[in-house]
């Protein structure tokens, strides 16, 4: 295969590492709203816990984002 | 239609030295930084100058900027955290207007560019990593030995422990730049349909609407990510400042 289509490719399988992130990080979200609105006295307090959640979460698509542009532009 | 990378590209304006083969110019990135550390400057200047017991507007933003930013600081740190208030003030300050000021047409978005976001992060790591030892000396160690974890998959733990510590400037970084980068060219792009479709005629224009409301959408979304980057860049501060202080899990 021409090294430069592999290339392509590659970035782009990467990429699906981001699926996975979303995944999670619509189940932080959705379970964040689920409680709630079961319990909306305490939401505010957990908004920190949240974004740091949903930060950590993100890294792991941002790794797989940063293959893609390593390929993309470093290799 | 327009390139929508050509917006992040870095224009010399004012060629300032020549030293051997590298040259140092003031370029369109350095002047919206000069922007983003003057408009935080004015308006902080600016609102505690008359300063009210009961405050008006310009004071109000100042001080809500203020409280949001230490009560951030004071729930993930400490009381202790409040010594580094100076500086996750200034970076959320810092990142919070530039990400702002990118949003105005015709300007520069400095936070898009890897070299900025990866220079915050990094100053937030070594604060860390230097303030950690001066204050614990080899206590700070401690960061990656969890408690109550099994002798025998302990040197594994610690190794994910000191991989994740390592890693940190790197999705600190990358997170914002990629949200500002992708959030950019989207807009472009679809601020290309309305251009595309629009020199197409009468019909076109019925069809170029449809990216017009869309990109005014983005707009109200890229300012909502602008704000919750430039907070989770701070939180992140906050937080990996909470390990310099105290390093026992």
């Amino acid at each position: 295969m021409d090294p430069t289509a592999a290339k392509y490719i590659g970035a782009g399988i990467a990429c699906i590492g981001m699926g996975g992130a979303a995944l999670g990080v619509g189940q932080i979200f959705g379970s964040y709203l689920a409680a709630a609105l079961r319990n909306p006295s305490a939401a505010q307090g957990q908004f920190g816990n949240l974004i740091f959640g949903f930060a950590i979460t993100e890294a792991l698509g941002i790794f797989s984002l940063l293959v893609a542009l390593l390929l993309l532009f470093a290799v | 239609m327009a390139d929508p990378i050509h917006q992040f590209a870095i224009v010399n304006l004012v060629p300032l030295a020549k030293i051997g083969h590298t040259e140092f110019h003031f370029t369109n990135s350095a002047l919206f930084m000069m922007v983003a550390v003057g408009i935080t400057a004015l308006l902080m200047v600016g609102a505690t100058s008359r300063r009210r017991m009961v405050p008006g507007r310009l004071q109000s933003a100042a001080e809500i900027l203020h409280d949001f930013t230490a009560d951030m600081l004071r729930s993930s740190a400490g009381e202790e955290g409040m010594r580094f208030f100076p500086l996750v003030f200034s970076v959320f300050a810092f990142v919070l207007i530039a990400n702002i000021v990118g949003l105005v047409p015709f300007t520069f978005t400095v936070t898009s560019h890897i070299i900025v976001t990866a220079s915050l992060a990094l100053i937030v790591f070594f604060t860390v990593l230097i303030y950690g030892f001066y204050r614990h000396g080899l206590g700070f160690l401690r960061l990656f030995v969890p408690h109550g974890i099994p002798l025998y998959i302990l040197p594994f733990v610690a190794l994910i422990e000191v991989v994740s510590f390592l890693s940190r400037p790197i999705s600190h970084s990358v997170r914002l730049f990629a949200n500002m980068l992708a959030g950019h060219i989207t807009l472009k792009v679809f601020a290309g349909f309305v251009a595309g479709l629009g020199s197409l005629g009468v019909i076109g224009w019925l069809g170029g609407a449809l990216p017009l409301v869309m990109v005014i959408a983005l707009t109200a979304l890229e300012l909502l990510v602008a704000f919750l980057q430039a907070y989770v860049f701070a939180l992140l501060t906050c937080i990996y400042l909470n390990d310099a202080l105290h390093p026992g899990h």
